[in-house]
């Protein structure tokens, strides 16, 4: 199958989840209704409400949520050579989750703790990158995977310390279920801004995606065919930070996504990031939406999403393990 | 300064002659027979339940607090409570509470109010081994809210004062069910608790988090597998329409009118969102100890507007000066019930 066929196919089935995600839920809509509220008929409040105000914006949240992590994994894959990388990495869901607790913890409106939690998570891998600096260790993708690590580290210790501090009856129970991921509460303003988040940090990568596949070969090759190796990793990382601090701050700690559906588009694409990334992006959305659906309408209570997505995405991890396994060994 | 270590291996050293002292033997709601100081005069409550009931029956006797209260919530507390410190809960889930650190509080029995399971009482014997001081649970349901009041005041020595609230007890839960005799079935408002800063996380019926709504005769909308808490989406409760929304989180109460997602639920069109006071102790749960007494008799006048009858702010007035010690003033009265 040609690349544009097989975008248009990923794009159809992006496009029948986002209809699948408006038409289920707990509030019973009919289709009629659900075309008549979308056509502009205002004749009941109740289904308006539902329909724009809830449901649609959740399953854009959704996509978008979903689209951001799947960018963000399959790019770091590719810029750090290996395959279990996840947009964890460096340690921005941690640094934002911390934001986030810190924010319940200080009994913070909403819109203030999802502004903290974006605010930490890129000050978290900004502190890494200015560790990397000091060490002079920039060009070593090794040494800014260990100083992510151990700042994520921290920022973990952080998280527990909040959790400690905090009122057991009534903070905690907020503070866990935001650690497990949610996008109950998503809202338009979430999307609206959210969405910006998303796009500026894709556009660089969808543009430069054909360079930033020759990051993959190694950075002496890269070198030799005329590419700032360290500068355009810089440019990944700062892409990748800014789509999955948006993501975690608008659904909290929704961890798997990033690290497993960029492989399940290589399967489709085979590794090339010029190929992957497009698809990785649509199938990132697409697997999102189903499995918030799922999530909304499993039962009447919310199941969280870091469940979910851990669920799938275990198994895969595992499988990957064994395929990789022989390559560590030798 | 006494070396903690020393301190604990004179405590240990000490057990027996401790012993002696101790002249009676109870059996606690676990079917445990215990061996208690017959007039307790230092005590550490094991959880926040506990602490709120130790408080108001003998409040001399706290060695301290499990949680410190805030500056608000010292308010409505008297001044002698401000001084107590913060130790820390034991409950057998998230301990934060150093044994040496209580041992150092030289506690002469422990107490604990609330559920009795099998992690409470393997715990409780846990803890006695280890620190060789009486450990006694009371069963803290709701239904038997006065029989628990009564129980836990035999046990520290103050059986009049226990008689005093738990007749309270028995008058506040024969004046509900008095009044929701007239109320018929079809009259009774379903009922969302809306916890968090979103007000999407609620308790399910059945949770001791919600209990007392159910026991003041409404239905809670969150019928789910779960005995916890949960979160659910706004369209979940759209569907679920509620009539009333009880919250415990001001940030929410005070935006609820304006968030989209939110219009239309009969709720909060009819303007019937409450926020329950919560200091110095909630009125819904936080923590599910006798300070519940009032948030019936809250519960009661927001739900049944027309058939409840008396002054709320003179029940809230009264219970206050009778439980806790103080009775509020006028201004601090409305900035607690936000009226």
């Amino acid at each position: 199958m040609s690349d544009r066929g097989l975008v248009v196919l990923l794009a159809a089935g992006l496009a029948a989840t986002l209809i699948l995600g408006a038409a289920i839920g707990p509030f019973g809509l009919s289709p009629a209704t659900i075309l008549a509220v979308l056509a502009g008929d205002r004749s009941d409040p109740q289904a308006v409400t539902v329909l724009l105000n809830i449901r649609l914006p959740r399953v854009l949240a959704a996509a978008v949520e979903g689209a951001a992590l799947a960018a963000a994994g399959a790019a770091y894959q590719t810029v750090f050579r290996n395959p279990l990388v996840s947009p964890d990495i460096l340690g921005v869901s941690a640094g934002a989750g911390f934001g986030a607790v810190l924010g319940i913890l200080l009994g913070l409106p909403v819109m203030a703790i999802q502004i903290l939690g974006f605010g930490m998570g890129l000050a978290t891998v900004g502190l890494v990158i200015g560790l990397t600096l000091a060490l002079r260790g920039t060009g070593q993708v090794l040494m800014i995977v260990l100083c992510g690590i151990a700042i994520g580290a921290l920022a973990g210790a952080g998280i527990s310390l909040v959790k400690l501090l905090a009122d057991p009856e009534q903070q905690l129970p907020a503070i866990t279920f935001w650690l497990m991921g949610s996008l109950a509460g998503a809202k338009r303003a979430d999307v609206a801004a959210a969405l910006p988040a998303l796009l500026v940090g894709i556009a660089p990568l969808l543009a430069l995606r054909w360079r930033i596949g020759l990051l993959a070969m190694g950075d002496d090759e890269a070198r030799a065919m005329g590419i700032d190796a360290t500068r355009l990793r810089g440019l990944v990382i700062a892409c990748a930070t800014l789509m999955t601090a948006a993501a975690v701050a608008m659904a909290g700690v929704i961890g798997w996504v990033g690290l497993m559906v960029p492989h399940m588009a290589r399967l489709l694409t085979g590794p090339r990031f010029d190929r992957l990334l497009p698809a990785a992006i649509l199938i990132g959305a697409g697997f999102m939406v189903l499995v918030d659906t799922a999530a909304r309408t499993i039962a009447t209570l919310e199941v969280p999403l870091g469940i979910l997505t851990a669920v799938l995405g275990a198994p895969v991890f595992v499988w990957l393990l064994a395929r990789n396994a022989r390559a560590w060994t030798g | 300064m006494i070396h903690p270590r020393l301190l604990i291996a004179a405590l240990l050293l000490a057990a027996p002659a401790l012993a002696l002292a101790q002249d009676r033997t109870v059996t606690d709601a676990t079917g445990r027979a215990v061996s208690v100081p017959a007039a307790p005069a230092r005590v550490f409550a094991a959880g926040p339940p506990a602490a709120t009931l130790l408080y108001t029956l003998k409040p001399d006797a706290m060695v301290g607090w499990v949680r410190a209260p805030t500056p608000e919530d010292l308010r409505f507390l008297r001044p002698e409570a401000a001084a107590l410190p913060q130790l820390g809960m034991l409950t057998g889930r998230g301990d934060t509470l150093n044994l040496e650190v209580l041992l150092s509080a030289r506690p002469d029995l422990i107490v604990d109010y609330g559920t009795v399971d099998a992690t409470y009482v393997d715990l409780a014997s846990r803890i006695q081994d280890q620190t060789g001081l009486p450990y006694v649970l009371v069963d803290g349901s709701l239904a038997d809210l006065p029989g628990g009041i009564r129980r836990m005041a035999d046990l520290l020595a103050v059986p009049d004062r226990g008689e005093t609230l738990a007749a309270y007890a028995e008058r506040t839960l024969a004046d509900l069910d008095a009044l929701l005799a007239g109320i018929p079935q079809d009259a009774r408002p379903t009922v969302y608790l809306a916890r968090g800063p979103e007000g999407l996380e609620t308790a399910a019926k059945g949770s001791i988090n919600a209990e007392i709504i159910e026991r003041a005769g409404a239905i809670n909308v969150a019928e789910a597998g779960t005995r916890g808490l949960a979160t659910v989406s706004p369209e979940q409760v759209q569907a679920w329409a509620p009539e009333v929304i009880i919250t415990i989180d001001r940030d929410f109460a005070a935006k609820v009118g304006r968030m989209p997602e939110w219009q239309g639920i009969p709720a909060v069109a009819n303007g019937r969102v409450y926020l329950a006071p919560a200091a110095p102790f909630g009125f819904i749960d936080r923590p599910p100890s006798v300070n519940r007494l009032i948030g019936l008799r809250w519960l009661a006048h927001k739900l049944y507007p027309d058939a409840a009858t008396g002054d709320l702010r003179a029940e809230v007035a009264a219970f206050y000066d009778l439980f806790y010690g103080l009775r509020p003033d006028d201004a601090a009265l409305t900035a607690l019930l936000g009226e």
